[in-house]
C-alpha cells in the first residue's frame, strides 16, 4: 500500500487542474502580445487572476503572481530594505518583527536584511507555537515598518490570531504580512476580514502545480518589485507569466472553493482518529502544536528515543510517506525550529514525524499508518540507547 | 519521466538499516567482558558496542551494540559489529571512521559524523576490558579528541584554527563551526582555546 501522509509539503495535482492544464499546454502565447496568440494567453491570466482574488476576498489589482512563496515572502520583507522615498514613504520605520517558527525563506531573509542594517526583532512562542499578543504589543512602536506573521505552520500546524495582530500592528502604523502559504485552501482566508496589507499563496500545497503563487498587496500600500525590467504584472514583478501554472493555479483555487467547506471536518475526525490510535498505542509520545486552533490535516508527533530519519525510511519501506522535523534528514544538523522554539528538548525533536493529510487521505490509509507505525517505534527503540539505564543522559565528556 | 531514485544511501547501508545484525536485547550487558558508550541524545546520536573476548588470545569473538540515531548512525554501528569480530584487541582499537564508511560502501558527507561514534564506541569497550581486567597499562587515551560531536571537531582542529588566527569562540566558530548545533562543547572550547592561546602565543 502506498500512502502519502506529506501534503504540508506538497500534494498532487487535483484531477480537475491536470485536465485544465493538459488543455492549457496548446496555448503558448505571451500574454504582454497584441495579437491573437497573445490576447488568448492574457485572457486566461486575468481570469485567473480574477479567481484567485475571489477566493481570498481580494481585487483583481490586489494579485500579483509570482514564482513560490518564497518569492512572495522575499519581496515583502525585502520591500523595507529599498531606500528609496518611492517605495516606503516612513522608511524613518526600521524595524521588522517577525516569529521564531517562520518558513525558512521569511526566517534567512530577515537574517540578509539584519546584516544590511534593518533591527530585526522575533517573536516568541508558547508550547503551543502561539505567538505572545503581550510581548507584540511590547514591542511595537513608531520605528516598525513591517509584522509578518505565519497565518498556519507548515510544521505545527498552529493557526495565528491574524485579525487581531493585524488590528494592533495597524494602530501602530506599521504594515501587516501573513505568509498563508499553508492555511489558504485550509481554512478560510479573507483579506478583507484579517486585515492585511500582504498575503502569500503558494498554488502547489492546494493541489495546484509547482512554481507558481499569489502575492496579496492590497490598494494603495507602497510596493517595490523584488525582479525588475518588465511591465508585466503592472510592474510589480517582471519575467513572462507561468501562463500554465497560473491556469492550474485558479483551476487548484476554484476546487477548494467547491471541495474545501466539507473537507475540514473530515479531515478532522481523521486527525482525530490518528491521535488517538497514536496515544493508545504507543508510549512515550507528545504531541506537538495546538490541540484546537491549528490545521485539521497536521498532527505533529514526538517519540522518545528514537530518531526521526530512522522513523521516516522505516515507514518509507512500508510505502508511508512522512516528513520529519529531525534534520538529520534533510542534512542539517540542528532539530526543528519551530519545536525548539515552542520548547520541545533537542533530544525530543530529534524524533518528531509530521503527518499531513489531505483531500484524498482515508480512514483506511490512516488505519494501515496506525497498524504499521507502532511496530517501527518497537523496532527502533528495541536497538536505542535512550531506553537503557543510563542512556538518556551519558555523554562521551 | 524517471521512477522513484534509490536513497541517498548505498545498498550496503540500506541493508544494514533493514536488517541490522547483532542488536544487544534487553539491557543486560553482564555477560559481556567490555562496555562502551559515546555520543548523546541532544545531538542527536548515541552509541553503545559491547564486546566478548577471547581472553587467550586477546580476540574479539562478540560484538553488540544499541544505537539512538538516524539510518546511517544505525548501518554503521551494525557494519561496525560485524568487522570487529575475529579481530585482535589491537587491531579493533585502530578501525577508522573511513573503514567504516568504505564498508557501507560510502557515506553522503553531511552523514559521516554519524558513523563516527561507533568506532569510538567499540575503543571505549576495549579500554573497559582492559581495565577491567587488571590491564590499566594497556588503556589508549584517545590521541585525538572529539570535542564538538555534533560537528565532529577535535582538539587538533581548534589548535589549527587557534594557529591560523582564531582568537576568540566566536571566531573559532567562524571557522570551525563548532558548538554551532548543541552548544554543550563551550566550556571544553573555551578552556582549550585558552590552552593553545597560551600555548603558541603567550597570551
Amino acid at each position: 500500500m502506498k500512502v502519502y501522509f506529506d501534503h504540508n509539503a506538497t500534494t498532487p495535482l487535483h484531477p480537475e487542474v491536470k485536465k485544465e492544464m493538459i488543455a492549457g499546454m496548446e496555448m503558448f502565447g505571451n500574454p504582454s502580445s497584441m495579437h491573437a496568440y497573445g490576447r488568448e494567453a492574457r485572457a486566461n491570466v486575468e481570469h485567473a487572476r480574477r479567481q484567485v482574488a475571489d477566493f481570498i476576498g481580494a481585487k483583481e489589482n490586489e494579485i500579483i503572481f509570482v514564482g513560490s512563496g518564497s518569492e512572495a515572502n522575499n519581496t515583502v520583507l525585502s520591500l523595507f530594505v529599498c531606500a528609496s522615498s518611492q517605495c516606503i514613504p516612513g522608511s524613518r520605520r526600521s524595524t521588522i518583527i517577525t516569529t521564531k517558527i517562520e518558513h525558512p525563506c521569511v526566517l534567512e531573509t530577515a537574517e540578509c536584511l539584519a546584516h544590511r542594517g534593518v533591527k530585526v526583532k522575533y517573536l516568541d512562542v508558547d508550547r503551543y507555537g502561539t505567538i505572545d499578543l503581550d510581548q507584540l504589543a511590547g514591542l511595537l512602536n513608531d520605528n516598525v515598518g513591517l509584522v509578518s506573521v505565519m497565518m498556519a505552520n507548515n510544521e505545527i500546524g498552529t493557526l495565528q490570531d491574524i485579525e487581531t495582530i493585524t488590528r494592533m500592528v495597524h494602530e501602530s502604523g506599521a504594515y501587516m504580512h501573513t505568509d498563508a502559504v499553508q492555511a489558504v485552501g485550509k481554512v478560510p482566508v479573507d483579506v478583507r476580514k484579517l486585515g492585511v496589507d500582504f498575503l502569500t499563496i503558494s498554488a502547489h500545497k492546494i493541489y495546484g502545480p509547482k512554481g507558481v503563487g499569489a502575492l496579496f498587496v492590497k490598494q494603495g500600500i507602497p510596493y517595490c518589485p523584488l525582479i525588475r525590467g518588465g511591465h508585466q504584472e503592472r510592474g510589480r514583478r517582471a519575467g513572462t507569466e507561468n501562463t500554465l501554472g497560473i491556469l492550474g493555479m485558479a483551476r487548484a483555487v476554484e476546487m477548494r472553493m467547491v471541495e474545501m467547506p466539507e473537507e475540514e471536518e473530515r479531515l478532522l475526525a481523521l486527525k482525530q482518529v490518528l491521535q488517538k490510535g497514536i496515544e493508545e498505542r504507543i508510549d512515550d509520545i507528545s504531541i506537538n502544536g495546538h490541540p484546537t486552533d491549528s490545521l485539521a490535516s497536521t498532527l505533529n508527533v514526538s517519540f522518545t528515543g528514537v530518531e526521526g530519519e530512522a522513523i521516516l525510511l522505516y515507514l518509507d519501506l512500508e510505502g508511508i510517506a512522512v516528513s520529519t522535523g529531525s534534520a538529520c534528514a534533510s542534512g542539517s544538523l540542528d532539530p526543528s525550529h519551530v519545536l525548539l522554539a515552542t520548547g520541545v528538548d533537542a533530544e525530543l525533536a530529534h524524533g518528531s514525524i509530521r503527518f499531513s493529510m489531505g483531500r484524498e487521505t482515508t480512514l483506511q490509509e490512516v488505519e494501515y499508518l496506525l497498524d504499521v507505525l507502532p511496530k517501527i517505534i518497537k523496532q527502533i527503540r528495541n536497538m536505542s540507547t535512550a531506553y537503557i539505564k543510563g542512556g538518556l543522559h551519558a555523554t562521551s565528556r | 519521466m524517471l521512477q522513484a531514485g534509490e536513497w541517498a544511501y548505498s545498498e550496503t547501508l540500506k541493508e544494514h538499516f533493514m536488517n541490522p545484525k547483532n542488536i544487544l536485547q534487553g539491557e543486560n550487558t553482564d555477560d559481556f567482558d567490555g562496555v562502551g558508550m559515546e555520543g548523546n541524545l541532544q545531538c542527536g546520536d548515541q552509541m553503545m558496542v559491547v564486546i566478548k573476548v577471547d581472553r587467550e588470545r586477546d580476540i574479539i569473538t562478540d560484538c553488540q551494540w544499541k544505537t539512538y540515531g538516524c539510518a546511517s548512525a544505525i548501518a554503521s554501528t551494525s557494519v561496525l559489529s560485524e568487522m570487529v569480530k575475529g579481530r585482535t584487541l589491537d587491531a579493533a582499537f585502530h578501525i577508522s571512521p573511513k573503514e567504516v564508511a568504505q564498508e557501507l560502501g560510502g557515506l553522503p558527507d553531511h552523514k559521516i559524523h554519524c558513523s563516527v561514534l561507533g568506532d569510538k564506541a567499540l575503543r571505549a569497550a576495549i579500554n573497559n576490558y582492559y581495565t577491567r581486567t587488571g590491564q590499566e597499562d594497556k588503556v589508549k587515551q584517545e590521541q585525538v579528541k572529539v570535542v564538538c560531536q555534533c560537528m565532529n571537531i577535535t582538539d587538533h582542529d581548534i589548535e589549527d584554527a587557534v594557529l591560523e588566527g582564531a582568537r576568540t569562540y566566536f571566531e573559532l566558530q567562524e571557522r570551525t563551526k563548532c558548538g554551532t548545533v548543541c552548544g554543550q562543547c563551550k566550556d571544553e572550547t573555551e578552556l582549550l582555546l585558552a590552552k593553545f592561546k597560551h600555548l603558541h602565543f603567550g597570551i
